[in-house]
């Protein structure tokens, strides 16, 4: 089978990788690519372990087909910290104890970004209903809306200091 | 949505135990970097898929897999034929189970049952390979249910299987496994003292561990007759130990490097893949990788059991709960071993009541064999009983907290299921919700309040850790059992505490089978506990080889030195402070490198107590059920870490909300799973939810050198009862089958069902 040739952005990075024509953007991701923070929870679009920022929606990467991405800018987990530093969602995260396993983590921290991006200062109940497609098993979902909460109080903090400067590590 | 607060009694004056540092492994767990199962690729590796059974149970007649073997980059196939005869391998029935789970031979017993695998250049070209076997099944009838495979002429699933238990042993097989039995005083006496006796039968569906992390496993069998497995479970060394079993091959020859584990809940102490990949590895002469869908998952992994449990508890007017007598039966799965066992010890445990008797069945039924679930057994049985206490209190007009009060196991109460308990918290953790704000915050329409309690044993078994002093004053705790939810940092932060260094100088880490000394799965709450415990005496070992070595360079009696903050010190004042640092910096002059291990077989576990409460609101035009608050209040014993003992609490709560409102299999008439799927099979999303509120109970456990219970399943065994019963106080309507779904809350609250 003729595989095909895709150029995009990810992470900054300018990316080329061969793909097959029903191979989806998730395992494109993590076989041609090499970016396994990406993950699979059920391939049907229902967890959001996945979840990737593509041209700055978030979306689910087992949904989506690989050559459907050509001339796109993508973000995943892997993108999130910025020369050297945490994205002040990954610090909140750490600091708040909202992982236990973490495999879902990846998932969350994009969906959130997305979300922060957005709308920079949600309530809780939004933050719970952006939040609703990606699953978490472990926690119980608590920490981790304190945790999205606490980084959406940071950022204000740090824009209306005038700092543009993320709270990190 | 309401406030929260998070109350932690602080602990006897420590410096890092009860502090919240960020975890060891989290940075990884942050940025995308940390390797689960499924993350591993090796050069040269195929991709494996599994060929399953479409029958809930069916006559293998036979099995062609040539077409499937001459399609291109097929490597290797293998069938039950492959494997040795799990009736020959000469060890426990429980083992031949295991084995004959992995892969069928003559017969299938479930839907979603192995028959084969394949290893191919692509998992696409695998998949196709693998719908390419031709395999020949004769049906056969099925069960589904406890009633069914009960029944006097219910089809069997074993044709040798006789009950054990039984007084006199049965002559005639039948699908009950086992029956337990537990009994004291005399239960006619005991009902005659009642004033109000409440009786009733519940049902529960099966519900899956759910973890997001679907099984997987890498293998790469040598050539030398070994073979290394990498994946992610609770524990690598009984992954050894059971995978050497099937193949029939000496542990030792399999070395297991564990993955990080995306959540398991007890799902992941068994095996599924690893022995398929070993043999299409062996068999193929390159490494394989197999990796399940969600479907096959919820197909053929976990679940935990369905139940149906009759309970009947006798209570007088002034709250002396007089009697109670239990009925269950646990759903097994294709094989024996359901937790009927822990149902039954657990039901009653949390009370002193002094007549009783509880029967329990484990029955086998056409479905997939059941596997651990957090307090694997309890939460079914606690919602039986803790349902019919709660229609009781209401029956005397008593708060139902008080009624638990009155009856509530206390030390020197001897357990239901045996012993005295030793110190125990139960108490604490009812008077903890008793005199929560929650507990008297006002109610709107159709709005209810539920509490129930809950009890688990815990578990100590084996583990072993060794410490390492590095030359720059750092140390590595290398441990064996893997991190499922944060205990590389309650690791961290006992060693701490015991060297009296900062925990940031501590390395934690999970290591291999060959590596660190044997260690039982993380599960039952344990690893806290035990590998804790193991990890403390080696750092003893550790201060006491220190002040040795102190006492060398000073050239005085080791009575004379303390290990004080981190340092060597002369008790006289006489000599400048050692640190670690300097005296690993010179280890190499005063007797080598300084490194301890510990190994040990935990005793001294201390039992688990939960009290929790739940308003809900019940819509009555729909029958969905809103969790508005919940507040749960648990004996940590000592919280190490209290963020991870936060966690467990509320994950464990939000478990047992799903099981409670929506979460089942759902299987057709030919006992085909209709929901293997996230969007059908509907877990709890954030939505869904309020702030799960958390008091943490330290009562400590005198066994343990930190006073650790362990805190990882008990969460899970009340929320059943305590929604049901917040369901009842809102609408009047006492629901008995799980899960209370909209349609059957609002069959209940019109009136179509039992009300
Ligand atoms: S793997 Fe894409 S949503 Fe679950
Ligand atoms: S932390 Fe395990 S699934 Fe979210």
């Amino acid at each position: 089978m003729t595989r095909t040739h895709i150029t995009c952005t990810i992470n900054g990075d300018e990316v080329e990788f061969l793909c097959d024509q029903d191979e989806t953007l998730l395992d494109a991701l993590r076989d041609e690519v090499g970016l396994t923070g990406v993950k699979e929870g059920c391939g049907t679009g229902d967890c959001g372990a996945c979840s990737v920022l593509l041209d700055g929606r978030v979306t689910c990467a087992c949904l989506v087909f690989a050559p459907e991405v050509d001339g796109t800018t993508m973000v995943t987990v892997e993108g999130l910290a910025e020369a050297g530093q945490l994205h002040p969602l990954q610090q909140c995260f750490l600091e708040g104890a909202a992982l236990q396993c973490g495999v879902c983590t990846p998932g969350f921290l994009v969906a959130a970004k997305a979300l922060l991006d957005r709308n920079p200062d949600p309530t809780e109940t939004e933050v719970r209903y952006a939040l609703a497609g990606n699953l978490c098993r472990c926690t119980g979902y608590d920490k981790i809306i304190r945790a999205v909460l606490d980084a959406a109080a940071d950022m204000q903090t740090a824009t209306n200091g005038g700092s543009t400067a993320a709270t990190t590590a | 949505m309401t406030v929260t607060e998070e109350t932690t009694t602080s602990g006897p004056g420590y410096k890092w135990v009860g502090t919240r540092p960020i975890r060891p492994d989290g940075l990884d767990k942050v940025t995308g970097k940390a390797r689960f199962g499924a993350d591993l690729a090796l050069p040269g590796m195929l991709e494996g898929a599994v060929l399953r059974s479409p029958h809930a149970h069916a006559r293998i007649v036979s099995i062609d897999t040539r077409a499937a073997a001459a399609m291109p980059g097929v490597k290797a196939i293998v069938t039950g034929a492959d494997f040795p005869d799990p009736a020959e391998l000469g060890g426990r029935p429980d083992e031949e189970m295991v084995a004959a789970n992995i892969i069928a031979r003559d017969k299938v017993l479930y839907e979603g049952h192995v028959v084969a695998a394949v290893a191919a250049t692509s998992r696409k070209q695998a998949q196709r390979a693998a719908a390419a076997i031709e395999v020949e099944y004769q049906p056969l009838e099925h069960v589904l249910t406890v009633d069914e495979a009960m029944a006097d002429d219910a089809p069997l699933l074993h044709p040798d299987l006789k009950t054990r238990g039984m007084d006199p042993a049965p002559e005639e097989p039948s699908n009950i496994a086992s029956r337990i039995s537990h009994e004291r005083g005399d239960l006619d006496k005991g009902f005659a003292e009642a004033d109000l006796v409440v009786e009733r039968t519940f049902t529960t569906k099966p519900v899956h561990q759910g973890y997001i992390e679907p099984h997987a496993a890498v293998a790469d069998a040598g050539e030398n007759g070994r073979a290394t497995i990498w994946c992610s479970s609770q524990g690598h060394f009984a992954m050894r130990t059971m995978t050497a079993t099937v193949l029939g091959w000496e542990p030792s020859k399999l070395k297991v490097i564990p993955a990080e584990i995306g959540g398991g809940f007890g799902g992941k102490t068994v095996i599924y893949l690893e022995p398929l990949a070993v043999a299409l590895s062996a068999k193929s002469g390159r490494p394989v990788r197999l990796v399940m869908d969600r479907d096959e998952v919820f197909r053929a992994s976990g679940p935990t059991s369905g139940t149906k449990i009759r309970v009947k508890v006798g209570v007088t007017n002034d709250g002396q709960l007089t009697a109670a007598e239990a009925w269950m039966a646990y759903e097994a799965g294709a094989y024996p071993g359901s937790p009927v066992g822990a149902g039954g010890m657990t039901i009653l445990a949390p009370y002193d009541i002094p007549n009783f008797s509880v029967e329990g069945f484990d029955v086998v039924v056409n479905k997939p064999k059941v596997a651990a679930y957090r307090a694997p057994g309890a939460p079914m049985a606690a919602f039986a009983l803790e349902s019919v206490l709660d229609e009781l209190a209401a029956g005397i007009g008593m708060d139902p907290v008080e009624l638990r009060l009155r009856n509530a196991a206390v030390e020197g109460t001897q357990a239901s299921y045996g012993p005295k308990f030793p110190r125990i918290g139960f108490v604490e953790t009812l008077e903890a919700i008793r005199d929560h704000d929650h507990y008297r915050a006002p109610l709107g329409p159709n709005q209810g309040r539920g509490v129930a309690s809950g009890f688990w044993f815990n578990a100590g078994m084996n583990s072993s850790a060794t410490v390492h002093v590095n030359e720059d004053g750092t140390m590595t705790v290398v441990v064996g059992t893997p991190d499922i939810g944060g205990s590389r940092a309650s690791m961290g932060l006992m060693a701490a505490e015991e060297m009296g260094i900062d925990v940031a100088k501590i390395q934690s880490i999970v290591a291999d089978t060959e590596t660190v000394g044997f260690n039982d799965v993380t599960g039952g709450s344990r690893v806290t506990l035990a590998t804790g415990a193991a990890v403390v005496e080696a750092c003893r070992s550790i201060k006491a080889d220190l002040r040795a070595r102190a006492a060398k360079t000073w050239d005085c009696d080791i009575e004379e030195v303390e290990w004080v903050d981190g340092q060597a010190q002369h008790a006289g004042g006489g000599e400048t402070p050692l640190s670690l640092q300097a005296l690993a910096r010179k280890s190499g002059r005063t007797g080598g490198p300084i490194s301890a291990t510990a190994s040990l077989n935990a005793r001294g576990v201390g039992a688990a107590f939960s009290t929790q409460v739940c308003d809900v609101e019940v819509d009555p035009e729909t029958g969905e059920v809103t969790i508005l608050r919940f507040t749960t209040a648990q004996d940590a014993g000592t919280a190490i870490h209290p963020s991870y003992v936060e966690g467990q609490m509320q994950g464990g709560v939000v478990q047992g909300i799903g099981w409670a409102l929506n979460e089942e299999y759902i299987h057709d008439r030919d006992g085909r799973m209709e929901n293997p799927g996230f969007l059908d099979y509907r877990i709890p999303v954030a939505s869904d939810l309020p702030m799960i509120d958390t008091v943490v109970v330290e009562v400590p456990n005198p066994a343990h050198p930190y006073g650790v219970r362990g805190v990882g399943e008990v969460g899970i065994v009340p929320p059943l009862a305590a929604v049901a019963n917040a369901i009842a106080a809102a609408t009047g309507c006492r629901l008995v089958d799980l899960p209370m779904s909209p349609p059957r809350v609002l069959a209940a609250i019109t009136g179509k069902a039992d009300g």
